[in-house]
């Protein structure tokens, strides 16, 4: 089931730049959480959006190859942290999803608070990545 | 050990991303989650053990204090269904190992039970409002897995209704907490409770209640609300159709006796009365449905629903003695249900089919599968030894005490049905001419039955063990009695 060839070198070029931007932004959104909106759930819709661009411009073969990652397992890989955040207190014998923060002094950064809720967040941002991805690509593999 | 009773939960729903990792490997798959199970066993008898010690145990999630964050709170009630419930998908997986199917097996089926059993301890234990709504969900979006899981045809028609009835009872949910969240400004149910006692419940927070009856009605089965049931439960598999039966309805009659007693408690001349006249019709209605089916599956289904009205009948009387019965009889009904299905199932899978009319004899060739059976069905139907007896007693006696006789009769009545409408399952399939059956080897048939046979043993002391039992029981219902115990334990002032 062959295709006819059509020349989409504005869109994949358009794609190839802008997808660094929504990638970053993303980033931004996901690390902006706690002082203002944003989070991992917002933050892993607009990465997954990223890469839906990109399946829009190639094929679904071509980003397996850019991207060689097993969305399921990613989506487990998320669960993983952000459950074990949370039993990560349970070390402590204090009451599970109880959260810690510090102050640290980081090169370039300088004066920067810590906190175990952007681990939970990392795992929000996999799980929403993972399962948006599982989504779309079922749906496009199957006739 | 502050965590304690988060355990059950946390237990499976490590267990369950670890299996998502591993899905191509069965084997590993299936010790894995057998060994979690037991662990979750465990805990919860680790955690029945401590309450009766030290009385209702409850933690405050992320170190929040009661009424601001999410609360978990275990009382006697959740303890022992939380028990029950793991008990029941230990053995449900034990039976499953012959009986799903690899081609099931390698498609998530271990990790997808894993987080039924989450959401179905989850909302048992939970101590907030929305937290169990959330619960509700997670164990429902995995019934709705488990249910159309194998894709075939009659699984993917049911599937639509089942979901779509509870995606229209979930979005009810959401509306009723958003009502209850305007009048009392608060999620927390012991604080909810509290607030309601303060204003003394006006009509606003009376409908609310029937909202949440409503709500809870579609989740567990009762009178007009229960037609998606039959249909539904009858598609898939009998492993999940045993978990189905056993599990999913309880949690929404749990819920139901929950609200009922701790936070609808003061105009109880309205609510408790619909209530009870709705408990009656399931009844009615459920001893119909089974007196009427020549199927086995199908008559189990409907003795479902003539359960979900005797334990809601007791529940609706408000009388101590009643809502003990309520819940003896919830326990039994859970671990008897799973015993059930996975009988007849095992009968399905000798005979394969599964009109009764087909069937035959069995008795000649599986002895103790008929004898198993039959033990199983007098303690369905309450035969005194037996599990069911003790706990229709405290019903009747209760309903007596509140001088409501045609509901007592009526409960008395349809223990007759229940007997009848089984015991022709036993009558035809198990006694009878016998037939041939080529269906199944012998030794395959007799891992099946030996996995079922646990349950019914489990019946069989439930039964004898009653008065062992009690002071657990008693408990339970104290705090169905006396709201006030649940509250000071949970916002310790």
């Amino acid at each position: 089931m062959k295709k006819p060839k059509t020349n989409d070198v504005i869109l994949q070029t358009v794609t190839n730049v802008v997808t660094f931007i929504i990638v970053l932004f993303s980033l931004s959104l996901f690390f902006a959480g706690h002082y203002t909106p944003g989070g991992g759930f917002i933050g892993g819709l607009m990465t997954s959006a990223a890469i839906v661009l990109m399946l829009l411009a190639y094929d679904l073969d071509t980003v397996a190859n850019i991207l060689p990652i097993d969305y399921k397992i990613l989506t487990a890989v998320g669960l993983l942290i952000a459950v074990a955040t949370g039993a990560g207190a349970l070390l402590f014998d204090v009451p599970f999803l109880t959260h810690a923060y510090d102050y640290f002094y980081l090169p370039l950064l300088g004066k920067t608070s810590l906190h175990t809720a952007v681990l939970f967040d990392t795992g929000v941002y996999l799980v929403v990545i993972g399962v948006t991805m599982t989504i779309i690509q079922t749906i496009g593999v199957s006739e | 050990m502050t965590n304690l009773l988060i355990l059950p939960i946390l237990i499976p729903l490590f267990t369950a991303i670890i299996l998502l990792f591993i899905s191509k490997y069965v084997n590993v798959q299936r010790g894995i989650s057998a060994i979690s199970t037991l662990a979750t066993i465990a805990a919860s008898l680790v955690l029945i053990y401590t309450i009766n010690k030290d009385g209702i145990q409850s933690v405050n999630l992320g170190s929040w204090q009661a009424p601001f964050g999410i609360t978990l709170v275990s009382d006697m009630l959740s303890a022992l269904l939380v028990t029950t419930t793991s008990i029941i998908t230990l053995v449900v997986l034990l039976y499953s190992f012959k009986a799903i199917g690899a081609d099931r097996e390698r498609f998530y089926y271990y990790p997808v039970v894993q987080f039924l059993l989450v959401g179905v301890n989850g909302a048992f234990t939970t101590g907030d409002i929305f937290n169990l709504f959330v619960f509700f969900e997670v164990m429902l979006m995995s019934s709705y897995v488990l249910i159309v899981l194998g894709g075939t045809k009659a699984q993917l028609r049911e599937g639509i209704k089942y979901i779509l009835v509870n995606v229209i009872s979930s979005a009810l949910f959401v509306i009723a907490v958003a009502y209850l969240y305007s009048v009392v400004g608060t999620l927390n149910m012991a604080d909810i409770s509290v607030k309601i006692a303060e204003v003394n419940q006006p009509v606003i927070l009376t409908s609310i209640a029937v909202l949440f009856l409503i709500v809870f009605g579609l989740k567990g089965g009762i009178f007009p609300l229960y037609f998606w049931l039959p249909g539904s439960y009858y598609a898939p598999p009998t492993p999940i159709l045993a978990l189905f039966g056993a599990l999913l309805t309880k949690v929404g009659i749990y819920s139901i006796m929950r609200t009922y007693t701790l936070f609808f408690y003061h105009d109880t001349g309205y609510t408790h009365s619909i209530l009870a006249v709705l408990a009656i019709m399931t009844i009615i209605f459920g001893c119909i449905g089974a007196v009427a089916y020549w199927d086995v599956k199908k008559i189990i289904i409907y003795n479902i629903i003539i359960a979900v009205g005797v334990i809601l009948f007791g529940v609706s009387t408000m009388n101590p003695d009643a809502l003990e019965g309520s819940v003896y009889y919830l326990i039994h009904d859970m671990i008897i249900k799973a015993a059930l299905f996975l009988l007849i199932g095992v009968m399905i899978t000798i005979t394969g089919t599964t009109d009764l009319k087909k069937m035959g004899g069995l008795i000649k060739e599986y002895p103790w599968l008929g004898w198993t059976f039959l033990v199983a069905v007098f303690s369905l139907a309450g035969i005194p030894p037996l599990s069911g007896f003790i706990g229709k007693l405290l019903i009747v006696r209760g309903s007596f005490e509140a001088e409501d006789y045609l509901g007592a009769g009526l409960i008395l009545l349809s223990s007759l049905m229940v007997l009848y409408s089984v015991i022709k399952i036993f009558l035809n399939g198990i006694w009878g001419t016998p037939k041939e059956y080529k269906h199944v080897s012998k030794g395959h048939a007799r891992y099946l039955w030996m996995t079922s046979a646990l349950l019914v043993l489990l019946a069989v002391f439930y039964g004898f063990g009653a008065e062992a039992l009690r002071p657990l029981f008693s408990q339970a219902a104290e705090v169905l009695v006396d709201p006030n115990i649940y509250i000071d334990a949970v916002l310790k002032e």
